[in-house]
């Protein structure tokens, strides 16, 4: 009891990745070494009339070097306060919270779908360095690509790109300079669909045994409804506007299916019993 | 975080407990109400032995699913919120709650929320059988709520008429949280102390509503929800002063208090005891830090007993 506390965290690098999305690397020793993938942290402000953390989620961690990396999009104050920050500087940070992803459920010999949506993305990281089983990552972008390298790093990658103008203007740009036999469907040498990452599931005929999924509330009610009709195991990690994020103000709270064993009414905390959860057991 | 350090050398014996209605507080520290749960969370952060007491978030007769999200929303200098007194109810309360706080030596106080007297009357009738209970917390304040709430805390002969019909029932002493949306806060606490409560404590958040010029709509799915945080502060210490020249009873002051020096004022325009609230959010610590602070305080002023500071400004 009485052990836990935030930790101020030195940024090691901190870069635009696409537009309004920042990748952040920070040393926090004992956050790199325990978070698993789909736990996020709480960031804290360093104005004092900024009140409540914001909670992002854990791209993947170095534990070697003791970092942590945070891909974020700048969203409001807070977040534009966070990427305005460069190397040497710090933040304070408390984490790992929340359960993430069950890395079980796709034991080696099974196949998963690791589907991120927009800033849903980057957990897919991690969690694809992490799973013993087969790694089929579907990132849906809305138009300008990020983490592709890394999400193609440890298993087979699929890009949905939704707007139509910026999947013509990639795959021009990149099918001109590919010998890659799937040039006239590819955007950076990895095979696109345009639409969302549904359409490219279908498109491409892909197969899993298992789901893991964050991403807008949109895309994860289809993804729960095409995992139900297809009879998969499907997890999904939620977001929620948080306060405290260690499970005290309820804040954050989604609607289940079921009554909660901690609030007793149809609602699950995010922070705290999330943010991941079997689809089954949401109401989205 | 802005602080006022005080420095000095030597050491005076000091003390900082203090009493609400007959119940001794280590030091005049506590929760507030909904920000702190029952202590489990926050307990993995601060040692609850530690506090003067532990306010517990608003239970009710039945469990209450509360509003729906978003539930929060951030402003200058504090937040916003509708959480709409989601509780587990009184029985998952006693059975879970209440044995987890009876292992700390730091007084339970328990927050009572309902919709009608009866419900409000079934709570407080539960908890006279709970030996864990020090003090109960009658929420007629709460912003967020349709019915019950701050519809009781309004205007004085409703506050009258519920603090005494609470007081026929309650075993424990009883203090009235009440509300700052009103014309004049001291008309309140009178009514308060007509009707018998032991002690008063205030503020609740006010209202306020918060627009999302991005999205163009409520930032709140309840379109109105309860400012709180340091903004409020100046608010909460000229209600507390007001209501301190108005009642005998003790004063809990609360409304933004994040260091020392934000509960010394509180303490000084007349309160008994003091609560943190959405300072937690921003420091898991907070409360330890306000304690160690104006313990600091003391001993650099030269202060023996807290007791001398409580109104000491008029």
């Amino acid at each position: 009891m009485a052990e836990k506390s935030i930790q101020k965290a030195i940024i090691l690098s901190q870069e635009m990745i696409a537009d309004q999305i920042y990748s952040m690397w920070l040393k926090a020793e004992p956050i790199a070494k325990n978070a698993l993938p789909g736990q996020f942290v709480s960031v804290y402000s360093n104005d004092s009339g900024r009140m409540l953390p914001r909670p992002i989620s854990i791209c993947e961690t170095d534990a070697k070097r003791g970092a942590l990396r945070l891909v974020y999009r700048v969203a409001g104050k807070g977040t534009a306060e966070f990427a305005g920050y460069h190397a040497g500087e710090s933040l304070e940070i408390l984490g790992p919270l929340g359960n993430g992803f069950p890395l079980e459920e796709c034991p080696a010999g099974q196949t998963a779908f690791l589907i991120g949506g927009g800033i849903g993305i980057p957990p897919m990281v991690e969690l694809s360095k992490r799973l013993s089983g087969n790694v089929q990552v579907i990132a849906g972008y809305r138009d300008e690509l990020f983490l592709t390298d890394e999400l193609a790093a440890n298993g087979k990658l699929y890009l949905s790109v939704e707007n139509e103008a910026a999947f013509r203007k990639s795959n021009t740009v990149h099918s001109a300079e590919s010998d890659t036999p799937c040039s006239k469907s590819c955007l950076n040498g990895y095979p696109a669909t345009h639409g969302n990452v549904l359409d490219c599931i279908r498109e491409k005929n892909l197969q899993a045994d298992v789901i893991f999924a964050c991403g807008p509330t949109p895309m994860l009610r289809a993804v729960k409804t095409y995992a139900q009709e297809q009879g998969i195991r499907c997890w999904l990690s939620l977001e929620q506007r948080m306060a405290c994020g260690i499970g005290a103000c309820l804040a954050c709270v989604c609607d289940s299916n079921e009554v909660d064993a901690h609030s007793q009414v149809r609602n699950k905390r995010i922070c705290k019993e999330g943010p991941v959860f079997a689809a089954a057991d949401v109401v989205l | 975080m802005l602080r006022l350090m005080w420095f000095c050398e030597g050491m005076t014996m000091i003390n900082t407990k203090v009493s609400i209605a007959g119940v001794e507080l280590k030091n005049p520290v506590m929760t507030a109400s909904g920000t702190f749960g029952s202590g489990m969370e926050y307990g993995e952060f601060v040692d609850l032995n530690r506090l003067g007491g532990v306010v517990t978030k608003g239970v009710a007769n039945v469990p209450w699913p509360g509003n729906p999200t978003p539930r929060v929303a951030e402003i200058r200098g504090g937040m916003m919120n509708a959480i709409g007194l989601q509780n587990p109810g009184i029985e998952t309360f006693c059975s879970r709650d209440l044995p987890f706080l009876a292992d700390y030596d730091t007084a339970v106080i328990v927050n009572v929320c309902g919709h009608t007297t009866e419900e409000y009357l079934d709570v407080v009738e539960r908890l006279s059988d709970e030996n864990t209970v020090d003090l109960l917390e009658i929420n007629i304040s709460c912003p967020n709520v349709k019915c019950g709430g701050i519809s009781f805390g309004q205007n004085p002969d409703s506050v009258e008429t519920i603090t005494s019909e609470i007081k026929k029932h309650a075993k424990q002493p009883v203090i009235m949280k009440l509300s700052p949306n009103v014309t004049d806060i001291s008309d309140l606490a009178r009514a308060a102390e007509a009707g018998g409560a032991d002690a008063i404590s205030m503020i609740n958040t006010l209202t306020g509503m918060k627009i999302d010029v991005n999205r163009r709509t409520f930032a709140l799915a309840n379109r109105t929800g309860g400012v709180s945080g340091p903004a409020i502060h100046p608010i909460a210490v000229r209600m507390v002063y007001q209501s301190a020249q108005a009642v005998k009873i003790p004063i809990i002051g609360m409304g933004g208090i994040a260091s020392a020096e934000d509960a010394l004022e509180f303490i000084l325009a007349g309160a008994t005891a003091v609560a943190v609230g959405t300072a937690s959010f921003r420091n898991p610590h907070a409360t330890i830090d306000v304690i160690e602070g104006i313990e600091n305080y003391m001993q650099c002023q030269n202060i023996d007993d807290i007791r001398s500071l409580i109104g000491a400004v008029r």
